[in-house]
């Protein structure tokens, strides 16, 4: 017998649920969409550059717009470099403020802090850059620096004159934009973490703060290590505050005191006086450079939390 | 016999006991005041229906109790004839010497079964001396031959009922007087359930344990004392009658208790 023992149901979706799937599935595929467009864009935006100087636009240092003559690693040097140091304070200051808030702070203390520290992501970029300018780069001219310079000056980090403007203080004006970020994630993250285990560990007799360091951070490290990957992210793109006090130089120099430039903040400064083609294409490429490290900074660290989460699973 | 009463077990060898003990969260009153001896070396099951306020009087009995942000404390609890309230008390050391084994199983994720097992303490010692100290706890607490290959394997692995025990294991590695067991059998199903039972009438020759438990056939089965506790009309949970099981589940003298363990209410 070839007639099937079941037959198939023939379903009745109505018109309305059709239509409405489209609008769904098509919400949906808009993000693929603008993701996948928007780096068809840059692409063909910095096709001039990129035929032009071809790879080579990656490790050339020379930014020369007199010249045509047009290489990114200053600024991604300078990238990286204030990237590195913003999620290097903001990651220890917010992690131990996420502590604090989660498990040490009385109710009175935790809930206006953890109010004050939300509201200190709202604040917009273009004031942390006027405070950096008015008050923290003449502090790191007349106090931070020379203290780190007596302190350290004997590595080429902290040697040289110091300006005021440069890595170090985008870095720690970074650093401040991201706390926030960290600190409300990383709370959230251990505030999650059972009440079970913070008493098996009380139970045995520990201090609160090993029961902290020794229970708590360990469990809820995945989470935590997501929090700093998303203020990296965030560091990597930040484009005023940065471009008010990195000093806009495209140089690369040892020196965390000497200024320097990022990809975002060479877009921003120079994209209204670009008048060449190739200049414009040349700035349009450092945005795909920087849309590319973007996407790899957060793929490589979600698979890094997935590794971890899989061989505990 | 009463709640009111002094301690109604003749204590032969009391080694823990609260004398008008009450418990607050916030301005709620959670227990009133309980007067109760345990007897060394016997388990003592605390008994009643939900909300009785017995999980709360064993968390007054190791100062876990506090840890609730508005928790708060009344009464005297002593321990080796000092009050662990007293001011000045290290509650951890405290602790370090009455053990807690909670509801759910809870072992420390992020570590192995081994560091586990020697939590308390054992961060110091060398491999040779974890394995020591961890082979000693976990044969007490029977899971030595059902995890001995897999030490370094992290614990989630293990059945829920492997995890209590490891949990009982990491306990007892402290070396700790008194065992507080919170429903330790609560979230395991009946298989595993014996098997802790089992444990726990070994355990009982080294430790003093007191259990608290909804089952009152558990409590029949493995306690040597049973202690029965009631809410009163506010929802503070009183000490109704305390005596040898076999008698509390006999004969008991309250009206109450005969109510509650031939079923009915609670």
């Amino acid at each position: 017998m070839d007639e099937p023992a079941f037959r198939r149901i023939a379903r009745f979706v109505s018109p309305v649920d059709r239509g409405f799937a489209a609008v769904v599935y098509g919400g949906s595929a808009l993000f693929a969409v603008l993701i996948v467009g928007l780096f068809i864009e840059l692409v063909l935006g910095s096709w001039p550059s990129l035929r032009a100087f071809g790879p080579s636009f990656i490790w050339k240092s020379a930014w020369d717009p007199v010249a045509s003559k047009f290489g990114a690693l200053p600024m991604i040097y300078g990238t990286v470099v204030t990237s590195f140091i913003a999620i290097l304070l903001a990651s220890f200051v917010g992690i131990m403020a996420a502590v604090f808030l989660a498990d040490f702070a009385p109710r009175w203390i935790a809930a206006p802090l953890s109010f004050l520290i939300e509201l200190l992501a709202a604040v917009p970029s273009v004031v942390y850059g006027l405070w950096g300018l008015f008050v923290l780069a003449p502090l790191v001219r007349t106090t931070i620096g020379p203290v780190l310079q007596h302190l350290l000056g004997w590595t080429p980090l902290f040697a040289g004159p110091i300006y005021g403007v440069g890595l170090l203080t985008a870095g720690i004006i970074l650093a401040l934009m991201i706390v926030p970020t960290v600190t409300a994630i990383s709370r959230d993250v251990i505030a999650a973490i059972p009440r079970d285990l913070r008493e098996a560990s009380m139970a045995l007799g520990s201090t609160k703060w090993e029961t902290a360091t020794r229970v708590v951070l360990p469990a809820a490290r995945v989470g935590i290590f997501g929090a700093c990957v998303l203020g990296l992210g965030r560091a990597l793109g930040e484009t005023i505050a940065v471009t008010m006090v990195i000093g806009n130089r495209p140089e690369i120099s040892a020196s965390l005191f000497a200024p320097s430039y990022t990809l975002a903040s060479v877009i921003a400064n120079e994209f209204t006086e670009a008048t060449s083609a190739v200049y414009i294409s040349a700035l349009i490429e450092l945005g795909l450079i920087l849309f590319v490290v973007s996407i790899v900074v957060n793929a490589v660290a979600r698979l890094m939390i997935w590794s971890v989460r899989g061989s505990r699973a | 016999m009463t709640a009111s009463a002094t301690p109604a077990i003749a204590p032969p060898e009391t080694v823990l006991a609260t004398d008008d003990l009450s418990a607050y969260y916030g301005t709620h009153q959670a227990v009133g005041n309980v007067s109760i001896a345990f007897r060394r070396q016997a388990i003592t099951a605390l008994i009643g229906p939900s909300g009785c306020g017995k999980t709360t009087l064993l968390r007054c009995l190791n100062r876990i109790h506090e840890l609730a942000f508005d928790a708060c404390v009344s009464g005297r609890v002593l321990f080796d004839n000092a009050d662990i309230y007293e001011w000045g008390t290290d509650p951890m050391a405290i602790r370090r010497r009455i053990g807690m084994v909670f509801q759910r199983p809870n072992p420390f994720p992020t570590l192995s079964i081994l560091d586990n097992a020697v939590a308390a303490g054992g961060r110091r010692l060398n491999r040779r001396a974890k394995l020591e100290v961890a082979e000693r706890a976990l044969r007490a607490a029977a899971l030595w031959d059902e995890v001995k290959d897999k030490l370094s394997r992290s614990p989630l692995q293990l059945s829920g009922g492997q995890q209590q025990r490891l949990c009982i294991a990491r306990a007892v590695a402290a070396e700790p007087d008194v065992l507080l067991m919170d429903e330790p059998t609560a979230s395991l199903d009946p298989i595993a359930t014996a098997v802790i039972e089992e444990l726990m009438a070994s355990l009982a020759n080294q430790f003093t344990l007191v259990a608290v438990t909804h089952n009152m056939q558990q409590a029949a089965r493995v306690s040597d004392v049973a202690a029965f506790m009631l809410a009163d009309e506010s929802r503070t949970g009183r000490l109704i009658e305390v005596d040898d099981t076999a008698k509390l589940f006999t004969k008991p003298s309250d009206r109450r208790t005969e109510d509650y363990i031939t079923g009915r209410f609670g």
